[in-house]
């Protein structure tokens, strides 16, 4: 059975309830794990974020983590969509989606893939404050959480 | 031997350049020897010498020993922040 697979790097916004039905839609799978990230709003003193990415590598990048994830567990399907460009708290950025037969693996798949993508994937995001604009820092906790694959 | 050269985000602002295309002088081989070749332009260039800079060659994660040839494609980037 071939494994449906979705990377798409765009400016606009997606529909994560289309996602889930195309993920869904071909009726063998038992589950659908998803992930979404989102500019944070609130405490942070954000207005707005820029991500920026490496055209070419950064789909690259991502084919090959969704290949490590299918070597490893039994999936069905996967959708990877990333935004690029300016936006606003509160907004959309990042979608993993994995159809599996049973949820064990499309939770464990979904979480590896964002952990791959968070350190290995080519983005960079810039972050606008009151007090001008700042790129933001890689974070230990991700390395770490990328690691806990690795063992 | 030419290569284009790419950098990104605040790399590439502090450098003021994101891309290039250089003709590598004989004994410029790999990465590091690039890179080395790259700061020896000048004190604008000291950006390049952290060690958390990352390299990639023809849009795959490079080490200092990666090769780097006639044709390549090399970037170098911050630790990537997507997600």
């Amino acid at each position: 059975m071939s494994v449906e697979t979705n990377i798409a790097i765009q400016h606009e916004d997606f529909d994560v309830g289309i996602e889930v039905d195309a993920l869904s839609g071909t009726g063998v799978a038992g589950a659908v794990a998803t992930f979404v990230g989102f500019v944070r709003g609130g405490a942070d003193d954000v207005l707005a974020m820029t991500l920026e990415h490496y055209p070419g590598m950064t789909e690259r990048t991502l084919r090959d983590i969704v290949g490590l994830a299918q070597a490893r567990w039994f999936l069905l399907g996967v959708r990877v969509i990333h935004r690029v460009g300016r936006l606003l708290p509160g907004e959309r950025i990042v979608f993993v989606g994995v159809a599996g037969r049973h949820r064990g693996e499309a939770f464990a798949a979904c979480q590896f893939i964002m952990d791959y993508l968070k350190t290995q994937a080519p983005f960079w995001k810039k972050e606008e404050t009151a007090n001008g604009a700042r790129w933001v820092d890689a974070r230990d906790s991700d390395e770490a959480a990328l690691k806990q694959w690795q063992t | 031997m030419s290569i284009t050269i790419l950098y990104f985000a605040g790399l590439r602002e502090a450098l003021g350049v994101e891309r290039e295309l250089v003709d590598m002088p004989s004994g410029v081989n790999d990465v590091a020897s690039l890179r080395s070749w790259l700061l020896a332009r000048g004190a604008a260039w000291q950006p390049l010498s952290a060690p958390r800079i990352r390299a990639a060659v023809n849009q795959s994660l490079a080490s200092d020993a990666s090769v780097v040839a006639d044709g390549d494609e090399v970037a170098f980037f911050p630790p990537v922040t997507g997600g």
